[in-house]
């Protein structure tokens, strides 16, 4: 066997038994431990698959972004004594799961058994066009262009997402601030680490943003790198959250999704929703994907963050 | 293969190694506190040696800044992050905060 | 080269399928957080050199945005197990 491909199965069987343990543990935290490596190791399955930019997604939520929020939900329901396993559900309930699990697992394999053999899907009509949509990294051309009406709805699901979780705030507690005050020891370890991570972090996410119309990267791997330094300026105690009640937070959330809808109407007076010709996309395409960044960052931060627990 | 491919192979060699040895240290060490000595060693030595390798075979000044930054931050992580988890375990006897729930 | 490449992935993937089960046995939870940084590590170790088989530039990006994100759960992990929840190891010592 060569060993790229001894590689790929020994991989592929890791990458299962840590699924397998994160779903089947017992203990919570471990659950949660297996699940941070589960995401790192599906990034190295989607490099192996030759899907950088996709790697790059999963390295920057499964990897990272998840995994502050699990653990973070495990310490509140540690805190509240709540991490006992709960009584499981009747066999019946279990039965009923396992199945609707097999038979989606075999829709999946039939589906990909019985893709055309040559596997060149819409590969070939997404590089014959993608000089009409003014950029030229064929992922990026087809989140934003061709099937940008896709984008749209997520960056909008997303949105929703925030408010939804922000519908759960008490009322005495409305247009507070999320989560504990977080603080540090001044000029320890944690408070160092705050300081200096940041500025390469956002380093990090405008080369990934910049990056994302030419080669692999793009809004939302930059959003969610973006996402993360704010979680850790917040864990360090350099920065509290914003309040949910800011103009300015509101303004920053909707922005990237109103931009877009914009365009898409500006493009429909044009003749087609969210159509632009070549010349002109390129150019709105990246400024919508800036935009897009701070707002999907603004969205996940918060949505990490949880409901409003304190006024002041 | 040429002298670069020799260098930059014992170097990925060098660095696999220490990640093993610093593997072998988080199982087998005793307690929290000498298995993160161990631990730390893979971060800065393995992955010192890894990018060392990977950054000749590159050969090219952008990959290898690229490569540079990815060590800098994971030596930074692992200093704090062994820092911070060595004071979190210190003075928690093992049934108390660091010990699993129904334990 | 490439071979050899594969090889010393398949070699890290060893460390990595090592540290999972310190992750499984802990016994404390800062022993399952170690497992699962070293892991970290290694999938950073994994990404620079699957970039350097594939001499694919963008392929060093996964490993740096792991590098820079893989210390996070690490830092959260800290913070849940301080004293409020909200605090910071080195104020409680």
């Amino acid at each position: 066997m060569n060993p790229a491909l001894l590689f790929d199965v020994a991989l592929a069987a890791l990458a299962v038994v840590a699924a397998l343990s994160a779903v089947a543990g017992r203990d919570l935290f471990a659950s949660v431990a297996f699940y941070i490596v589960y995401g790192i190791l599906i990034a190295l399955a989607w490099m192996r698959l030759g899907a950088v930019d996709v790697a790059l997604a999963e390295a920057a939520i499964g990897a990272g972004l998840t995994g502050v929020l699990l653990i973070g939900a495990w310490s509140q329901l540690h805190r509240k004594g709540a991490t006992e396993t709960p009584p499981g559900p009747s066999s019946a309930a279990r039965l009923l799961a396992a199945g609707a699990s097999a038979s989606v697992a075999v829709l999946v394999a039939v589906i990909f058994v019985g893709l055309p053999a040559d596997g060149a899907g819409l590969a070939p009509a997404v590089r014959e066009n993608v000089a009409e949509s003014g950029v030229s990294n064929p992922v990026t051309a087809v989140l934003l262009n061709f099937r940008a009406y896709d984008t749209l709805m997520e960056t909008i699901v997303l949105a929703v997402a925030l408010a939804a979780v922000w519908s759960l705030t008490r009322d005495e507690l409305w247009g507070g601030i999320p989560g504990l005050r977080q603080h540090a020891r001044d000029g320890g370890v944690l408070a160092t680490f705050g300081r200096l991570l940041p500025p390469l972090g956002l380093l990090v996410g405008v080369y990934l943003v910049w990056a994302g119309s030419s080669m692999p990267g793009g809004a939302f791997q930059a959003a969610t790198v973006l996402a993360a330094v704010w979680l850790l300026l917040v864990m360090s105690g350099a920065m509290d959250e914003p309040a949910i009640g800011s103009t300015a937070i509101r303004l920053t959330i909707v922005a990237g999704p109103a931009l877009f809808l914009a365009y898409g109407t500006g493009g429909a007076f044009l003749g087609t929703f969210l159509g632009f010709p070549a010349d002109v996309a390129g150019m709105l395409i990246v400024a919508i994907e800036y935009v897009l960044t701070v707002s999907i960052a603004a969205t996940l931060a918060l949505l990490v963050a949880g409901v409003p627990r304190r006024q002041e | 293969m040429n002298v670069a491919d020799w260098l930059s192979a014992l170097s990925i060699l060098v660095g696999v190694a220490f990640f093993i040895a610093g593997t072998a240290g988080l199982l087998r060490f005793p307690d929290v506190h000498s298995r993160l000595h161990a631990l730390t060693k893979a971060d800065n030595l393995g992955l010192g040696f890894i990018s060392l390798g990977v950054a000749i075979r590159m050969a090219e000044p952008w990959s290898i800044a690229k490569i540079l930054v990815v060590w800098m931050l994971t030596v930074l992580a692992a200093a704090t992050v062994a820092q911070l988890i060595a004071r979190a375990a210190l003075g928690t006897a093992p049934e108390e905060a660091g010990a699993d729930d129904h334990r | 080269m490439d071979e050899f490449l594969y090889l010393a992935c398949i070699g890290l993937l060893g460390t990595v399928a090592a540290s999972l089960v310190r992750v499984h046995l802990g016994p404390n939870r800062a022993d399952r957080m170690m497992g699962a940084q070293l892991i970290g590590t290694g999938g950073v170790a994994i990404a620079l050199v699957l970039a350097g088989a594939a001499r694919d530039a963008s392929m060093i990006d996964v490993a740096l945005v792991l590098a820079l994100l893989a210390s996070f759960a690490a830092v959260a992990f800290v913070k849940a197990t301080s004293a409020d929840g909200a605090g910071d190891p080195e104020e409680d010592g």
